[in-house]
């Protein structure tokens, strides 16, 4: 599931930065990808894409960082992904 | 437990059909209630308090709230063809409704629970009326500029600046402020009552001329913990993104009610005026103008659709659809404006028909919800982003 979560991040970052050489570990925000209207695109492919809502508490810039913390973020969110990396 | 007799069943039903529902019911109300009064309104500069509480018992200002919440859980489609509707009766009206809707929205999507039990029902009702407050009087599009500012003070903030051009600012009963926090910039519910609030009203500007503008000034206003809607920091930015989203959205839509005005007054004119013997409508050039209205009237509404639909599915493309939907149909209400004045000749320069009103509205909506010049670089950035990908 992390694995899978993960290239979805990925694919998402690349689709909108085509240039973009980024691994699951890189800080997306450390390259400079990110600005107010990328970051409400990734927020909303992420409650789309995985069926998850975000609260208020989790939109926290740590967890935006990788394709890794998103994964993260998204496996705590979501139960269905919680028990299944559990 | 309860059981409604006959008679209340009959009172509940009608006042569950008295309501702004769709297109056609929205249609039927700005056709009684905006559109005959709307150069009226554009005179005496504001709207009246009965309209205001008309579109209350209509359920206008926030169908799109959940029934608990006191809407009835319209969708992102029919709230853009409601707000078309509205803009095609007044451009101010239409103004009003887009404010509420923004502050209305931001508390829904990014409220706490505490937040919307307070404020989700009056401002359903029209009771409490929204503004938003974000440009400033030496910030425009450099919304990353803004220079009000909400320091943390005890266990609550200190809100210190000034807001100008702010629709329905003389009139709101709640205001959505965007403050620099330190190092980020926070959305916060400001009552207009509270202490340190000053209201300048705004009374000449080119358009939407009765959507009650004032200049809202901020001077030591204590506002408690839990004034602040949504996230801080990082994701405060997105707060703004979204509610200017949901403005642009329904900016476009009163566009292109603008474009639809227009058809329908150049269709009315030309088919009586007469020159030379024939009716205007049968003059090839105007025959040009009007089937450019229409088909860009076509056009604008779905691109509006478009925009809608992915906002209900919850897809991020709705940001730039609705980015293409604004920077389309303002554009075209400007274009068909004028041509409608031009149609109407020294009629259309006059107050008794609404060609000029709309040509002066339509002139705004190419600047507000991000100016065309702002949208060119967006969607271009986009444009860019497809060809690589």
């Amino acid at each position: 599931m992390s694995d899978h979560v993960q290239e979805h991040m990925l694919g998402f970052v690349r689709g909108r930065y085509p240039d973009a050489q980024i691994s699951g570990s890189d800080d997306i925000f450390a390259l400079g990808f990110v600005n107010s209207l990328f970051a409400m695109e990734l927020v909303m492919f992420i409650e789309k894409e995985f069926s998850v809502t975000i609260p208020n508490d989790e939109l926290q810039i740590d967890n935006f960082r990788t394709a890794q913390s998103m994964s993260e973020l998204v496996a705590r969110c979501s139960p269905v992904a919680a028990s299944a990396q559990a | 437990m309860s059981v409604l007799t006959p008679a209340a069943t009959q009172e509940a039903a009608a006042a569950q059909a008295s309501l702004v529902h769709d297109r056609a019911s929205a249609r039927a109300f700005v056709d009684a209630h905006i559109a005959p009064h709307a150069n009226g309104f554009e005179r005496a500069g504001l709207i009246p308090e009965e309209l205001l509480a008309a579109m209350g018992a209509a359920g206008l200002w926030a169908p799109f709230l959940p029934p608990r919440a006191g809407g009835i859980g319209m969708d992102m489609v029919t709230l853009g063809e409601v707000h078309e509707e509205v803009g095609r009766g007044c451009s101010s009206v239409r103004s009003l409704l887009t404010v509420h809707t923004m502050l209305a929205w931001t508390l829904h999507r990014w409220g706490s629970q505490e937040q919307r039990d307070q404020w989700a029902g009056p401002l359903s009702r029209g009771e409490t009326l929204g503004a938003f407050c974000l440009t400033e009087p030496e910030v425009g599009s450099d919304a990353a500029g803004i220079t009000t500012t909400a320091a943390r003070s005890g266990s609550g903030w200190l809100l210190n600046g000034t807001k100008k051009w702010i629709t329905n600012g003389q009139r709101a009963d709640l205001y959505l402020v965007f403050a620099r926090t330190g190092g980020s910039i926070g959305a916060f519910l400001v009552p207009r009552r509270a202490p340190g609030v000053r209201v300048r009203p705004i009374q000449e500007i080119l358009g939407t001329r009765a959507s009650m503008l004032a200049e809202v000034s901020f001077a030591d206003v204590a506002l408690d913990g839990d004034a602040l809607v949504g996230p801080g920091g990082f994701a405060a930015g997105m707060v703004l993104t979204s509610t200017l989203d949901l403005g642009r959205y329904s900016v476009a839509s009163g566009s292109t009610g603008i474009i639809q005005a227009c058809l329908e007054a150049c269709t009315d004119y030309t088919a009586q005026r007469k020159v030379g013997g024939r009716a205007l409508r049968d003059l090839q050039l105007i025959q040009a103008k009007v089937t450019d209205m229409l088909t860009d009237v076509r056009a604008a509404r779905l691109l509006c659709a478009e925009a809608g639909r992915l906002k209900d599915a919850d897809e991020a493309a709705t940001i730039i659809a609705t980015w293409i939907a604004k920077y389309f149909a303002s554009r075209a209400a400007a274009r068909h404006a004028a041509a409608a004045v031009q149609i109407h000749g020294a009629n259309g320069c006059g107050p008794d028909y609404p060609v000029a009103r709309y040509y002066r509205d339509a002139k705004v909506m190419e600047i507000i919800e991000g100016s065309n010049e702002i949208q060119q670089i967006t969607i271009a950035g986009e444009a860019y982003r497809e060809a690589n990908s």
